[in-house]
């Protein structure tokens, strides 16, 4: 039987694991036209259909012009979502565009110990990012992958749904076959074949940098 | 088997206005309202909305339309935010005088100026005057459910219902949500039958000029005056107050789901520290009372979920608040925050004397967290520890001038 001691350490423990564990923030990095609020979607919907009750998904908020960086945002939760606020520091952070380094303050928004995932053919290490020491790095070119399998849009890969399953090899909490599920609900039957075989395809092809730091 | 979607705030009213099938919707496009109508235009022309779709030049004549299709006994809808409400303004008093049960969506946005297509509530609160009934919703299902029952709130009380919910913080995020059954909802929303509607066969002349005394019409029946109809629409709100609580306890019974009547509550059994809100921003203060109550506080909130009627059972549960902390998205320039003013007044010779401080938040869209609520409960409570019993207006995250 635990002692009353127990009891007054716990208390407070269960608050914060309730506010900074069971939530998952991913935040999304691109430009207007590159399907960044689509990936998040898919995101949500397969966090959803693998049984997370609380998910949201949200676009910068504002006006979006094509080729602007901007961002999307996906959150996951076992219990319905009462958050609607911009994230903080996320959890994951997904970047569809390399060049976004240059304008962006990509590390900003990444907790350390999170988990950073580039599209590039340059591999990981290419992205440490100084101030976040404990964070995971990874790479994936996913336009090669996106050429592979024919996914262009006026001649411009499409490489946010590739990112998915990236993600889905760094983070055990997204399936292959949730993100399959994921897919079949945000687009029709053959775009969602394709666009599933390049998920998997990125899934074997991202290189992961340092995993000194496997905790997430 | 229930039918979960992940989808927007505007997605979800555009079903539900789909689910109550209007016969005439008329709207004008504006951000962050435009995806309402661009859906149930579509709906229209795919033919799972029979409804007539009238395009207008402008949102004035968006509520004129359908306060004319109203007039003839059809069901209406509309939606529109910020400057298209406040232009909509004249038509707003013409709609509620005329006592028509319209229903519109009010994606809730700053107004202009300085210009802003970014969120707070001050379109729909500075419209509080209009006659509507106001209703504000938390989350997306809310926004589904409570169209729904804002038609049969409207039809019952011959009011119109404005739905408010928050531009892009909701509007615009995807969250899972129940659709209802469409056969339940005719179960619990059947067509509507206006008492009384403007036929050609049966010409009449509605709303001439009223005298300000009574006079006998053309039967000799000795008619309503102007104060008498306005008098007539008060009671119309005051009835409600009992009609939304029954439409949303009837609703919770057919599918399963309660957000409140005129309000709802969070951990306030024994609370005596007690956040309010409208909207979104009370959604996330229950996130701050819940990590106030890890330390030990006896924190709870009261989410108002009706504006118009106000409600008047607050008193009740506030009875043990030591501190009151509204947190709002509007504000009464040259006094305070709109519901801060009639908080107090509905507390005033109640016994409830706590001190209560009106936090000015997120104005034309600037980010809310938890932790800021957090934070300005921390401070009002600090105040209150140290002897401090005064009401006052805090601007939350606004650089003050030095």
């Amino acid at each position: 039987m635990p002692g009353a001691f127990y009891w007054v350490c716990l208390v407070p423990l269960r608050g914060m694991y309730r506010w900074s564990g069971i939530m998952h923030e991913i935040l999304w990095h691109g430009r207007g036209g590159q399907g960044v609020v689509l990936a998040s979607e898919v995101l949500a919907e397969a966090a959803y259909l693998q049984g997370y009750r609380g998910v949201t998904s949200a676009p910068t908020f504002g006006p979006e012009r094509r080729g602007a960086p901007l961002t999307a945002s996906t959150r996951i939760d076992d219990e319905p979502i009462r958050t609607f606020s911009q994230i903080a520091l996320a959890d994951i952070v997904i970047v569809l565009d390399e060049l976004l380094f240059g304008s962006v303050d990509i590390g900003a928004g990444l907790r350390n110990g999170g988990i950073l995932i580039v599209n590039s053919a340059r591999p990981p290490e290419n992205f440490r990012l100084p101030d976040k020491p404990a964070a995971r790095t990874a790479s994936v070119d996913a336009a090669a992958i996106a050429r592979e399998f024919r996914l262009t849009v006026g001649g411009a890969p499409v490489v946010n749904t590739p990112l998915l399953g990236s993600l889905a090899r760094l983070w055990d909490r997204i399936s292959l076959a949730g993100i399959e599920r994921g897919l079949a609900f945000k687009m029709p039957p053959a775009s969602a074949y394709n666009n599933y075989q390049a998920v998997r395809r990125a899934f074997e092809m991202t290189v992961v940098g340092d995993t000194r730091h496997e905790q997430t | 088997m229930s039918d979960v979607r992940i989808i927007t705030g505007n997605e979800a009213a555009a079903l539900a206005v789909t689910l109550c099938e209007p016969q005439v919707v008329a709207a004008y496009p504006i951000t962050p309202q435009t995806k309402i109508s661009e859906l149930l235009s579509e709906y229209v022309e795919r033919g799972t909305l029979k409804a007539e779709y009238v395009r207008v030049e402008s949102e004035h004549s968006a509520l004129s339309v359908l306060i004319a299709a109203s007039t003839t006994g059809v069901r209406t809808f509309t939606a529109t935010s910020s400057n298209g409400l406040l232009y909509m303004h004249e038509q707003l008093h013409w709609a509620a005088g005329s006592r028509l049960p319209i229903v519109m969506c009010c994606v809730n946005r700053g107004v202009a100026a300085p210009w802003s297509i970014f969120n707070d509530q001050q379109d729909s609160m500075s419209q509080r005057d209009t006659g509507w009934i106001q209703l504000y919703c938390r989350n997306n299902q809310e926004i589904i459910d409570t169209v729904i029952q804002a038609y049969r709130i409207a039809e019952e009380v011959y009011v119109p219902v404005m739905v408010c919910y928050d531009g892009f913080i909701l509007s615009h995020t995807m969250m899972p949500v129940e659709i209802p059954d469409a056969a339940e909802v005719r179960r619990y929303l059947p067509p509507y039958k206006p008492h009384t509607f403007l036929e050609p066969e049966r010409p009449r002349t509605i709303n001439p000029v009223f005298f300000p005394w009574r006079r006998q019409n053309a039967d000799g029946v000795l008619c309503d005056g102007y104060m008498e109809m306005r008098r007539k629409l008060q009671k119309g709100l005051e009835k409600a107050r009992d009609v939304i609580a029954v439409a949303s306890s009837d609703y919770a019974e057919r599918f399963g789901r309660d957000h409140g009547g005129l309000f709802w509550t969070h951990r306030v059994e024994d609370a005596d520290i007690i956040l309010t809100g409208m909207g979104s921003i009370a959604a996330e203060a229950t996130l701050a009372a819940d990590l106030l109550r890890n330390e030990g506080v006896r924190a709870g909130v009261v989410g108002i979920r009706s504006y118009r009627p106000f409600p008047p059972g607050l008193p009740a549960v506030l009875r043990n608040a030591r501190l009151i902390v509204v947190f709002e998205k509007c504000f009464s320039y040259g006094y305070e925050g709109g519901v801060t003013s009639d908080l107090k007044a509905s507390l005033y010779g109640t016994g409830v004397d706590a001190p209560v401080i009106d936090v000015i938040a997120g104005l034309g869209g600037r980010d809310v967290k938890t932790a800021d609520l957090l934070g300005a409960v921390r401070e009002a409570m600090k105040s209150l520890e140290s002897g401090d019993r005064a009401c006052r207006t805090v601007w939350l995250n606004c650089r003050e001038e030095e």
